[in-house]
């Protein structure tokens, strides 16, 4: 790895943390405000008289489904009949029926996984009106489950978790417009393009004529980085010059992708009174961070064993990251596009600037297990952290057993109705990835998806599910959409998204009603470094002896083979 | 109790628990295991597979689905041996237990004689000596020893009399000298003794909280290896390899945590067969788990901490008396003062001026009495007197005299110090102070330092004033105490505790300990208690000692350890067994020559012979660690009051650490048995 690799990983480090600690403080205040802004109380008078109350569990959850179900029932709408809609200058047609229901789930489960090409099936109302808002949204609804599941950690013998509409409100308002509008107006001044006029028409060199697709892209990439939705404008996502035109903007989305997770981390400490336990866990999530950095850069760098005997040059040099380049942006090299595909894969995000294809075996093994490992390495934005509660319940469960107490987090009492969610909540969706990639890798019309042929066939499709499953939305490429694939995509992109957030606002209706035991020296403390190591450990155990059969059939075998 | 012999594996033990396996194999038995339930389902359907082999002669792989299937067996009559061996010394002590069940004639006070079987509450028995006793009672009438060894194994004989603490007798325990006047307290059939055969032979036994939640995630986590392992079919299919299902099942079954499941219904037994062999009584396996996790223990202070009686400490004359006079004629006082105060300072003032107990001319000793709250001794026309200080004052006054100056000075003293003064007088004089000092018992600060250490708080309770009480508190190194107690305040800490969300122990034998000792978490009743003690506590300490609870305490925390660390255990047991059976199921996978090795051969880290001793292997080490691993189970994980953090460490090394590289070795060793010397 070079000193430069390194430094921008360290640097990379040091502004996530800058900048996430203070944005957690102000996340926290800004949630647990008693007083209602004016705009608050109107958009809550109009929903209904008692819209602000109080809610148990139950009442948030149903809320959450019931409003996810409307807005998919729009985006659909949207999408079917745009080309009988206005904002639409380049006259895209309507949406084909499974592309549209696999892309409103996706967008409305924070995943943007995408079956099509924005720039040339969306219009732009589809884009802004449906896409860009569903950005917003989808990653709105995360931050307001996770702050009631909070809510439920920190309150003692109460019914009660929170009321959705005031949080959604407030991660809508308070938090991702602000800084939505601060990174498109920096990538604006990078020379990201934002217009509504169609396609230009230029003259290249040669004297070809070329369609350049443009549109309000600087908006939409904010978003899709700060809402770890990933979607891009433009179908090769942030590979692209004009969503990332160079390497300060390449910075700035690179940092969007964890800042909001990585905030919500110290936003939880502050909400829960326990910051060291807060920074353990936020040591927990970059240490794996770390480690996949550290498998995916030197495997990249290094390059497989093809490239090494072709004779193509592929050493370091003065203005050259060498290595494996295929598929990857030489603006950017190895460590950026690497940090990228880490965080990327970590954080439920799933925008790249590179394609993951085309990397070595052993670092494209890297994104599958993220992905694998439930998106609670800094993960989606709410998400992430709700996600990372199953794995610290399980961590504690087993630590409290092993130091002779009935198991406690933060003072609550682990009993069976915890474990019976954190089961659900942690091993569902791995089961579902594993059980969707199967069926689709002995049917007909599931290898009908598959471009290559092989090991890599496999690696593809069980990467689709991966992604889909875990809500990220990236794509291995070489995994094309057929009704098929389009459908089963739409089931686990909704069972992925919807099981375990109710299981998480379960846990905080449980967690809410219990009191709280004061620690003592024979209580596991969390907040050091032995939980950090427990957790990491718990996570790798898990979700990793899940994953390890397939990952032997997928990179690990296309890695041993040459 | 009769004790079950100490040793874990004793010869009879083991095979009456072989024996006790195999009905266990029934499949209803499994269901509540869902561990154990998948694996005897693969046992079944391996068996299935090799009945079919043979009858279609596919000879090809018939010894290998044979030996998968045998082991695949053994690995359920394992588990069911862990918890048969675990049942079966509490089965033995059942026995020995029932043996003493009284099956004799009952005499009510009529005169009639009734079975002693169809006793009811509320019947008066006479029970003369040599006679058992026939059902649990009070005594209502009489004084008389009793021998308790069928209940508690102790030989001596322990007095019970009438009203008091000390009224309360066990069926089934032998009444040695006088006669007893006996008002049973139980129903037909529901006496100590029932309930505790019924305890240790585990008939009553119900999975605990903590074992439910754990088996929930176990559940979870087989439910998910079924999924990975189903799975690997249809991926294998895409891979070009043919995988059979008798693999695939011996996949998941070492992937599945057999372990810890099959060792979990014994460690639970075993831990209340612990506190058993502690000559507690748990009444249920919650109040084990739950004195696992005790914030606040509870400790009288008399006979807990303190040796039941105070002692002389020194004596402390008033101006112009020299102290061995002081000496001389406090030991006057005390000559015929028998109790355990009175003794002691006779002990002192030998030990201090060498003072010997000697004839006395004409005496007439004056016994201590309620009203003149005084004792002594008159000799020669000489009174002497000790006593309360008001009182021997008040006697000061009577004969004339005046109370010294200092003497007030000398009471306050003392009564700071937490000590009892005790005021000698000859005569019309008062001559000074005894200091009746409260001795703490050794070893115990080291016993509070060790429970400070586990996270427990101690608070020592006494009916002394806050001076006293503060004294002795910080002597024994308590955390806290609470003085001038009754048994409303002591209620009212508990509840207040518990208000705060901690869990509080308390140790009571009388009937007013009753409401606190029903209310505490963990309430241990002594067995001399009355019976509305031991109804009111949910466990009973046999031996009626106090500072057990810290033993409990122990038991109760080794339960939950055993399970976290085999539970840990089994869990990093699954690398190795994938490094063992996914390069031998994938062998010739993407080979670069059809019948070659294919590249996931260097997976193979083991280098273990060939695919299929790999596996067996692998199946025979996970098998075989089930008995291996019943010691530790039974005995428990040894509990280390070093801090949780620290243990936490120590287990995850243990355990977790260990857990990876032990099987490598294990099934690296077994692979070379299997495949060298029986040439598989």
């Amino acid at each position: 790895m070079s000193g430069q690799g390194i430094g921008q990983i360290i640097f990379y480090a040091v502004a996530l943390v800058a900048l996430g600690y203070p944005l957690g403080i102000f996340m926290a205040r800004a949630y647990t405000r008693e007083k209602l802004d004016p705009v608050e109380r109107g958009f809550l008078r109009l929903l209904g008289r008692h819209s602000g109350d109080e809610q148990d569990w139950k009442s948030y959850a149903k809320t959450v489904l019931v409003f996810s179900v409307g807005f998919t029932a729009v985006l659909y709408a949207i999408q079917r009949l745009q080309g009988h809609l206005f904002l639409n200058p380049d006259r895209m047609k309507g949406v084909a029926p499974h592309i549209a229901v696999n892309t409103a789930a996706s967008f409305v489960t924070n995943t943007n996984w995408q079956f099509y090409g924005g720039e040339y099936t969306m219009s732009y109302l589809t884009q802004m009106a449906g896409l860009a808002v569903q950005n917003f949204v989808s990653a709105a609804v995360g931050m307001a489950v996770l702050v009631a599941v909070v809510r439920g950690i920190a309150r003692r013998s109460s019914g009660h978790i929170g009321n959705f509409w005031r949080d959604l409100y407030r991660s809508l308002v308070y938090i991702l417009l602000p800084l939505a509008i601060i990174v498109s107006v920096l990538l604006i001044s990078q020379g990201v393009p934002q217009t509504f006029h169609g396609h230009a028409t230029a003259t290249t060199l040669q004297g070809a004529q070329q369609t350049i697709a443009r549109g309000p892209a600087a908006s939409q990439i904010a978003i899709k980085q700060l809402g770890t939705n990933g979607g891009g404008f433009y179908n090769s996502n942030s590979a692209v010059p004009f969503e990332n035109p160079n390497g300060l903007a390449n910075f700035i989305e690179m940092l969007s992708i964890l800042l909001i997770p990585a905030a919500q981390v110290f936003m939880f400490g502050r909400l829960v009174f326990a910051r060291r336990h807060a920074w353990m866990v936020f040591a927990a999530m970059f240490a794996v961070f770390a480690i996949g950095v550290a498998v995916n850069l030197p495997a990249e760098q290094h390059g497989s064993p093809v490239l090494r005997n072709s004779g193509v040059n592929i050493t370091q040099g003065h203005g050259q990251s060498g290595g494996n380049m295929s598929d990857k942006e030489v603006r950017f090299g190895q460590a950026s596009s690497t940090i990228w595909t880490v965080a990327t894969s970590d954080a439920s995000n799933g925008s790249v600037n590179s394609g993951f294809d085309a990397q070595t075996s052993a670092g494209s093994a890297v994104p599958l297990v993220n992905l694998f490992l439930g998106e609670v390495i800094f993960g989606g934005v709410g998400s992430g952290l709700y996600g990372m509660f199953f794995y610290i319940l399980i961590a504690v469960f087993v630590a409290g057993l092993m130091v002779g107490r009935t198991p406690e987090w933060l003072g609550k009492k682990i009993e069976a109705r915890e474990m019976k969610i954190a089961a659900l909540g942690a091993l569902f969706v791995p089961t579902m990835v594993l059980t969707l990639t199967a069926i689709s890798i002995v049917t007909h019309s599931g290898l009908a998806s598959i471009y290559n042929s092989g090991v890599h066939g496999f690696t593809e499709t069980l990467y689709a599910y991966d992604s889909q499953s875990n809500n990220n939305g990236s794509a291995f490429a070489g995994f094309g959409a057929t009704s098929f694939s389009a459908e089963v995509g739409t089931i686990a992109l909704i069972l992925g998204r919807f099981v375990p957030l109710v299981a998480a606002l379960a846990l905080g209706g449980s967690l809410a009603q219990k009191k709280i035991v004061p620690a003592s020296a024979g209580t596991f403390r969390t907040d050091g470094p032995t939980f950090v190591v427990l957790l990491v450990g718990v996570i790798a155990l898990t979700a990793g002896l899940m994953i390890f059969p397939a990952l032997t059939l997928g990179p690990i075998v296309e890695g041993l083979m040459h | 109790m009769a004790r079950a012999s100490g040793s874990v594996f004793s010869r009879e033990l083991v095979l009456a628990a072989i024996r006790d396996s195999f009905p266990k194999l029934n499949p209803r038995t499994q269901a509540r295991n869902p561990v154990m339930f998948i694996v005897e389902l693969g046992s079944v359907i391996t068996t299935g597979i090799f009945i079919l082999d043979l009858a279609r002669g596919h000879t090809g792989s018939l010894w290998f689905v044979a030996t998968i299937a045998v082991w695949l067996w053994l690995t359920v009559l394992f588990a069911n041996f862990a918890e048969a061996i675990a049942e079966g010394r509490g089965k033995a002590q059942a026995s020995a237990l029932r043996a003493t069940r009284t099956t004799t004639n009952a005499t009510l006070r009529d005169g009639r004689s009734v079975p002693a079987a169809e006793l009811q509450r509320g019947d008066v028995v006479i029970v003369e000596a040599g006679e058992v006793i026939p059902a649990d009672g009070e005594i209502i009438e009489g004084v008389g020893s009793v021998d308790e060894s069928a209940i508690t194994g102790e030989s001596a004989p322990v007095i019970r009399e009438s009203g008091g603490d000390r009224s309360a007798v066990t069926g089934g325990t032998k009444l040695l000298s006088d006669r007893l006047v006996i008002e049973v307290t139980q129903e037909p059939g529901k006496s100590f003794l029932d309930r505790m055969i019924a305890l240790v032979e585990g008939a009553e036994r119900r999975k605990t909280p903590n074992e439910i939640a754990l088996n929930i995630l176990l559940a979870g986590l087989t439910i998910t290896f079924v999924a990975a392992v189903v799975t690997l079919r249809p991926f294998a299919i895409y891979a070009g390899t043919a995988t059979s299902q008798t693999v695939l099942i011996a996949l998941l079954v070492a992937l599945i945590p057999t372990t810890i499941g099959a060792l979990l219904s014994a460690i639970g037994i075993a831990g209340m067969d612990r506190l058993v062999q502690r000559n507690v009584l748990a009444m249920s396996g919650r109040a084990v788990e739950a004195s696992g996790d005790v914030d606040v223990l509870l400790l009288d202070k008399t006979g807990t901490i303190t040796l039941g009686n105070r002692q002389a400490a020194e004596f402390l004359p008033v101006d112009g008396v020299e102290e061995r006079e002081l000496a001389e004629v406090a030991q006057l006082a005390s000559l015929a003062d028998e109790t355990p105060e009175g003794r002691s300072i006779v002990v002192l003032a030998k030990e201090r001026f060498g003072v010997r107990e000697r004839e006395l001319g004409e005496h007439e000793f004056v016994p201590f009495s309620a009203t003149t709250r005084m004792s002594g001794v008159n000799m020669n026309g000489t009174l002497i007197r000790k006593g309360a200080g008001d009182a021997v004052k008040r006697f000061i006054v009577e004969q004339g005299g005046s109370a010294p100056n200092d003497l007030d000075r000398l009471i306050q003293g003392v009564a700071e110090q937490g000590g009892t003064p005790l005021v000698v007088a000859r005569d019309n004089w008062a001559l000074g102070v005894v200091h009746l000092k409260d001795i703490v018992k050794g070893g115990m600060n080291e016993r509070f330092d060790e429970l400070r250490r586990m996270g427990i708080r101690t608070v020592m309770i006494t009916g002394d004033n806050r001076v006293t009480a503060a004294v002795i508190a910080q002597e024994a190194g308590v955390d806290d105490f609470l003085a001038e107690a009754t048994p409303e305040t002591k209620m009212a800490l508990i509840k207040d505790e518990q208000a705060k969300g901690r869990m509080v122990a308390m140790t009571g034998d009388g009937t007013n300990d009753a409401p606190a000792l029903a209310q505490a978490d963990v309430g241990v009743a002594m067995n001399t208690g009355t019976s509305a003690a031991k109804e009111a506590g949910n466990m009973v300490d046999l031996d009626s000692n106090p500072t057990k609870l810290i033993e409990i305490v122990e038991v109760g925390k080794q339960l939950l350890i055993t399970r976290g660390a085999l539970t840990t255990f089994s869990i990093a047991n699954d690398v190795a067994k994938y490094f063992a059976i996914l390069p031998a199921m994938f062998a010739f996978t993407y080979a670069t020559h059809p019948g070659e090795r294919g590249p996931l051969q260097r997976l193979n880290v083991m280098h273990l012979g060939d695919p299929k001793s790999a596996i067996i292997s692998a199946i025979v080490f996970n098998a075989l660690i089930i008995p291996a691993l019943v010691p530790l189970a039974l005995k428990g994980v040894k509990y280390r009051a070093i801090g949780a953090t620290a243990l936490l460490r120590r287990n995850l090394g243990i355990y977790g650490l260990g857990g990876v590289i032990l099987p490598f070795v294990g099934i690296k060793l077994i692979d070379l048995i299997v495949h060298n010397l029986l040439g598989a």
